[in-house]
């Protein structure tokens, strides 16, 4: 019950916005989210949009798996 | 699929799996998810058997429908029971057992329960069918407790006179800590829940980090943001550090979302609330404020929830807390299957012994 996944928003309508769900559509509440734009991607967990994601957003996990990938290791024995 | 297939990369998962086993120590470091989502995205991408010998992954109480207590489900099916009362609520609590039956074997009885995505479709309901009451079973974390908060607030505003929330919400942190203490479970790390952080930020696992020295690394969903909150976590070990990092900042921002905790602060009070499995851990549940009564069906229609510890050769209460693996509780693939469940962790497909049913559990 706790599956939220990333969804794209096509159109908003005051507090509620369609939204693309894994190649569904249905609606989903903006009510607990700031600033949404059509096209934004949003996380959506039982019907409210909780998150904006942005590429920049996922760009800093790629760095981050950067980071540990080039920090050393401990020797190999 | 955007945002998510880039963190499935086959490639980048075994450089940073390989990379793991080159950094662990011995023992491996004994490590706890305490979210459904990642219990069954572990299970599911066969992490755990992969980090086998490196790293010791064990499933906390991470699934709000595993937790709640047998009194709640008792609760729901002595409401739905009374006339005039439409039930409605999330698909995994439907059979999820109570002390003599499930809200499933009651509808087929007769009694009106109703599947809902999300808790504005209730509201919806009791707008179009105004001489129903409409209950919806407010079943959840810090995850839900913003979008049943939500719910209510839409009700009042609507002022709608035949919804309300028979609530069983709970917060995660207090259960960590209650976790972190207990000398059995020996929990070196948390992979802290991602969607529950969404809402509360990074700032509630602090106290963990710094009162009971265990690394916090809050971690998403994908196989990638697992493996690099792992190897984040023990980067920690090896520095004898305990802090709170972020794996997830492509969901969760430091100070989380501060108008999902509005509404929760508007609609919800902290109070103490019993665990299934677990017992009662104290302000670790959200009751419905005195502000918003009118739509508490627990207060509305004279149903209280009690709590009281199951005496049951299940031992969904030991796999809740790490102390045990599925296969070792003497129920698990016998008595108790998906199709059948006796505990919990069966029924949900977020529970931890439904995953390892599922796909297996590697070695610890």
């Amino acid at each position: 019950m706790c599956l939220a996944i990333p969804a794209k928003v096509l159109s908003i309508e005051g507090d509620n916005a369609m939204i693309e769900l894994g190649g569904t559509q249905r609606e989903a509440s903006l009510m607990l989210l700031e600033g949404v734009s059509v096209g934004d991607w949003v996380i959506v967990h039982a019907g409210f949009a909780i998150e904006k994601l942005s590429e920049e957003d996922a760009a800093q996990t790629f760095a981050l798996l950067k980071e540990i990938m080039e920090s050393g290791s401990d020797e190999v024995h | 699929m955007k945002f998510i297939d880039e963190f499935r990369d086959p490639a980048a998962v075994r450089a940073l799996v390989e990379k793991i086993r080159r950094d662990a120590g011995d023992p491996p470091m004994r490590l706890m998810e305490v979210c459904g989502t990642h219990t069954a995205s572990i299970a599911r991408s066969g992490l755990r058997s992969l980090l086998s010998g490196a790293v010791s992954l064990v499933s906390g109480p991470g699934c709000p429908v595993c937790v709640t207590p047998d009194g709640y489900v008792d609760a729901a099916i002595a409401l739905g029971h009374k006339p005039g009362i439409t039930l409605t609520s999330f698909g995994d609590m439907l059979r999820v057992p109570g002390k003599r039956s499930t809200l499933e074997k009651e509808r087929a009885k007769g009694i009106d329960v109703r599947v809902v995505y999300s808790p504005l479709d209730a509201v919806a309901l009791a707008a179009a069918e105004p001489d129903r009451e409409i209950v919806f079973l407010g079943v959840g974390f810090e995850t839900t407790a913003p979008a049943i908060g939500g719910a209510i607030r839409t009700a009042s505003d609507r002022k709608l006179k035949n919804f309300s929330v028979l609530p069983s919400v709970r917060t995660i942190p207090e259960a960590m800590a209650i976790l972190a203490r207990d000398p059995e479970i020996r929990i070196e790390g948390f992979l802290c829940p991602g969607h529950v952080s969404v809402v509360i930020g990074t700032q509630p696992y602090e106290e963990l980090a710094s009162k009971h020295h265990i690394p916090c690394v809050v971690c998403g969903f994908e196989p990638l943001d697992i493996l690099l909150a792992v190897s984040m976590l023990l980067r920690q070990k090896k520095e004898g550090a305990a802090r709170v990092e972020n794996a997830y900042p492509r969901g969760v921002a430091p100070e989380g979302n501060r108008k999902a905790r509005e509404v929760i602060a508007e609609v919800f009070a902290p109070c103490d609330t019993g665990w299934r499995g677990i017992g009662v851990i104290p302000g670790s549940g959200l009751r419905i404020s005195d502000r918003y009564a009118a739509f508490d069906a627990e207060r509305k229609h004279g149903v209280p929830v009690i709590f009281a510890m199951e005496d049951t050769p299940c031992r969904c209460g030991d796999v809740l807390k790490g102390k045990i693996l599925p296969p070792e509780c003497p129920l698990f693939g016998k008595a108790c299957v998906p199709e059948e469940p006796v505990g919990p962790c069966m029924v949900s497909t977020e529970g931890t012994c439904a995953a390892y049913y599922k796909y297996g559990g590697g070695l610890r």
